[in-house]
């Protein structure tokens, strides 16, 4: 009975926050539509040259369609995004969606494996600076992550390439095969380096994260009393305190994974990886208005997901965040 | 310019190619990576694919009627012979025995039909389409002849003739897939990362010196140069800054060789609107900029001064550098004559990337010494393009002209700069209607005196175009490569 109540209370609150995921979408394509015709230029400039004719100018500019009314165009956008139609690229008259799919054999990967990289950095060493706080390497752990918050990504990319690239040659400066992931050895190795900047520098202010929730739990009642009814430090520390713990962190992980996911343009272009992030620039450098949008609204589409995910996650975790979420 | 054991200066006429691998072994079956910073767009030059398909794709998987050589001579590709009428509007090509496509099919004079008007069509984005206007028919009477037909004499349609891919006409697909008569065949491309190429067997002429060439593609230089120093690749085709040259200049593992260019980088008045459509004025801030000091700023010892719009390598190039040459004083004086005592004010519109932005505060600078005050307006390429090239609305702006013979583009009084000298137009017609080359030299050499003394724009210098290779690489082209890079003679030794 009551295991029911909880799931219909679940249940109501992934419909109601599933409702706000579609409008949020809308939302974002409109503003996305609206933003990238606020540029100036034309997307029928990304296929002519210097020397093109009136004529020439006018085709292209017809068969890209920005000839057309904006609220054509708009209608025309949201039409085929409805049908799950991301059009086609003006430029390189490439399917956007399959170009998506191409890019993200790489940036997913990239995302995934600095988002671990971090927790296995994060978690145990921001435990450890939290439980050891008064010890010189509580210290130094916490000093440590501070500046790697202060350093911006692409700077670790940059020393990382020279000292394992350039100078020991231990893995290649950027780049990925031409045969993508069918030639895994070469493009593993290419991944390590990108992966290892996400992890430094995501690892870094996750660790605070989980060294500040870490000194809460210690400093909570239920330890103590946990504690006081015999359990041993570590296993109160595993049985209440990670629960307890876990709560602002997987809302902190929810972020910080749709950022990471986000932030692959900076270290794409550093690592010259042919991911999401490449594409989106050069998109944007070419008014290629499908690819433009095809990438920003999958990106969104997966902030969103990854959100609603740790929402989620966070709910089964907690039961207050239960109670509150079906009085609100 | 310098001159080391280590830099190998190739000029002009004479040597072509890099020193090719004497005694020393090479690798047949090599493969050979190439550094680039300009990836396709898609497989076909007449759809807007950028200047990158052109280096990968000219000479080594398409070929033209010409071919435009390293060395900038016009010479014979898939046109065994060709025969001029008098009145010069009917050509009579007769093509090369022997040739297939990749696909199996033997080139006939059907696809050189197709093929050419496949640049002239009205769907055409190709930047050749005005060039080869004034074609009125090709036709194909048999299978190895092609007869053009002209509605205008035009001296340089063989040169034209040379950007014109001869695509088997039975291909379904040229922008995402190629069917041409080059050494190499079409490989594989991952958008975005590279694009390989790969010999092929039945190629009709020599065989290539390698078995294959990949394409990697960079979007940015220091990636790009890192990929050499790790010997990620052989060869980088085109160094855009001249800091990064330092690490390899004086190493023994790396050779530097700077070829000649047709890169141009200009400030370009809208001759139409006041204050530039004086005269006067155009020369008085022409003689106020020190074009010396500003391509030793930008390239070090790098690059070349041009006194107009010809680089050398154009058979037309006469040395213009003393027309209003620097001299801030006689710069003051034309100035008060024009009516502008106390200088004027105008904006400059620069596009976002290198070296524009750097141009533009070194003549902002300049100009301030003679009381013209600059105001910088950054825009980015695509809004350059609707801005200034379409709309023509601007004052003056910085623009890289890549092309060479595009001297032409003066005799456009319609031309996004507007500059209109009804002399020039007539001696640019002449010539394109010269009955042979010396006298389209003279009538070009003369509207070239005409548009550095009228200042019709300012030329401030020519690019350096430099190539990086490893040491063991060697027979790669050096001149002209904005639009090719011949791959078929590369040695690799190992």
């Amino acid at each position: 009975m009551l295991a029911t109540a909880r799931n219909l209370i679940i249940l109501a609150y992934t419909i109601r926050r599933t409702l706000i995921l579609f409008a949020s979408l809308f939302i974002a394509a409109a503003v996305l539509f609206v933003l990238l015709r606020l540029l100036p230029g034309d997307p029928a400039n990304a296929l002519l040259g210097v020397g093109a004719t009136s004529e020439q100018i006018e085709a292209a500019r017809a068969q890209v369609g920005s000839d057309q009314p904006l609220h054509v165009q708009f209608v025309y956008f949201i039409g085929s995004l409805a049908r799950l139609d991301l059009g086609t690229s003006f430029v390189s008259r490439a399917s956007v969606l399959e170009e998506i799919a191409n890019r993200m054999s790489v940036t997913l990967p990239l995302t995934l494996l600095g988002f671990f990289l971090a927790i296995a950095l994060a978690v145990p060493l921001g435990i450890v600076s939290a439980v050891r706080a008064q010890s010189w390497y509580g210290g130094a752990i916490s000093v440590v992550s501070q500046l790697g918050i202060a350093i911006p990504v692409f700077w670790v990319g940059i020393l990382l390439v020279t000292l394992f690239s350039i100078n020991l040659r231990w893995f290649p400066s950027g780049g990925f095969p031409l045969r993508g992931w069918s030639d895994f050895s070469e493009a593993a190795r290419g991944m390590v380096l990108p992966a290892l900047t996400i992890g430094l520098v995501m690892g870094a202010s996750l660790l605070r994260y989980v060294r500040a929730s870490t000194l809460d739990v210690l400093g909570s009642d239920y330890l103590r009393t946990a504690r006081a009814l015999g359990s041993s430090f570590p296993e109160a520390l595993v049985r209440h305190g990670l629960r307890n713990g876990a709560v602002p962190v997987i809302s902190i992980l929810g972020i910080e994974l749709a950022t990471t996911f986000l932030g692959a343009v900076v270290i794409e272009r550093v690592f010259n990886l042919p991911g999401l992030g490449s594409m989106l620039l050069l998109a944007i450098q070419q008014r290629d208005y499908p690819n433009v949008q095809g990438v920003l609204f999958v990106s969104t589409l997966l902030v969103l997901l990854i959100g609603f995910a740790a929402d989620i996650a966070q709910r089964l975790v907690d039961p207050r965040l239960r109670r509150t979420s079906v009085q609100a | 310019m310098r001159n080391s054991a280590l830099f190998a200066a190739v000029l002009l006429a004479g040597a072509n190619f890099a020193p090719i691998t004497l005694a020393q072994d090479y690798d047949p079956d090599a493969t050979i990576r190439i550094g680039s910073l300009y990836e396709p767009q898609n497989l076909d030059n007449t759809a807007g694919a950028g200047q990158g398909i052109n280096e990968a794709f000219n000479g080594n998987v398409y070929e033209a009627l010409f071919q435009l050589t390293d060395a900038g001579t016009v010479e014979p590709k898939l046109v065994e012979d060709y025969a001029v009428n008098d009145d010069g509007l009917t050509y009579t090509f007769t093509l090369r025995e022997g040739v297939t496509f990749h696909s199996g099919d033997p080139l006939t004079a059907a696809d050189v039909k197709h093929s050419i008007e496949r640049v002239t069509a009205e769907s055409s984005q190709s930047s050749r389409k005005r060039s080869l206007s004034n074609i009125s028919s090709v036709e194909a009477p048999d299978d190895r002849t092609v007869v053009v037909t002209l509605s205008d004499r035009s001296i340089s349609l063989p040169y034209n003739l040379s950007y014109v891919w001869i695509v088997n006409d039975a291909a379904a697909n040229i922008t995402a897939m190629e069917d041409g008569t080059g050494p190499y065949t079409l490989e594989e491309w991952r958008r975005g990362s590279a694009l390989a190429l790969s010999r092929f067997e039945e190629y009709w002429g020599e065989a290539p010196t390698n078995g294959e060439v990949v394409f990697q593609y960079f979007t940015e230089a220091t990636a790009l140069n890192n990929a050499l120093l790790t010997n990620a690749v052989d060869i980088i085709t085109s160094v855009q800054s001249p800091d990064l040259l330092v690490q390899f200049a004086d190493n023994p593992s790396f050779v530097v060789t700077e070829g000649a260019s047709t890169t141009k980088e200009i400030l370009a008045f809208n001759d139409r609107v006041a204050p530039f459509d004086n005269v006067q004025v155009r020369k008085a801030l022409a003689r106020a900029t020190d074009k010396a000091r500003l391509l030793n700023s930008i390239w070090g010892e790098y690059g070349t001064l041009i006194g107009s719009f010809v680089p050398p390598t154009d058979p037309w190039y006469v040395d213009l550098t003393d027309v209003d040459a620097y001299d801030v004083e006689s710069a003051k004086q034309l100035l008060a004559e024009a009516g502008y005592p106390d200088g004027f004010e105008f904006t400059l519109d620069t596009p976002d990337y290198d070296p524009h932005p750097i141009v533009a505060q070194f003549l902002q600078t300049e100009y301030a010494k003679i009381g013209v005050k600059v105001n910088i307006n950054i825009i980015t390429a695509n809004e350059w393009y609707t801005k200034i090239y379409q709309e023509r609305d601007f004052e003056a702006t910085l623009q890289e002209h890549v092309n060479h013979r595009d001297i032409v583009f003066y005799g456009n009084p319609d031309f996004y700069w507007g500059y209109n000298n009804p002399e020039v137009v007539q001696l640019i017609a002449d010539a394109e209607a010269a009955s042979n080359e010396a006298e389209q030299v003279e009538k070009l050499t003369q509207a070239n005196r005409i548009i550095a003394e009228d200042a019709a724009s300012i030329w401030l210098y020519l690019y350096p175009q430099i190539v990086v290779s490893a040491a063991n690489v060697t027979g790669y082209p050096v001149n002209g490569l904005n639009s090719q890079f011949f791959a078929y003679d590369i040695r690799k030794s190992n």
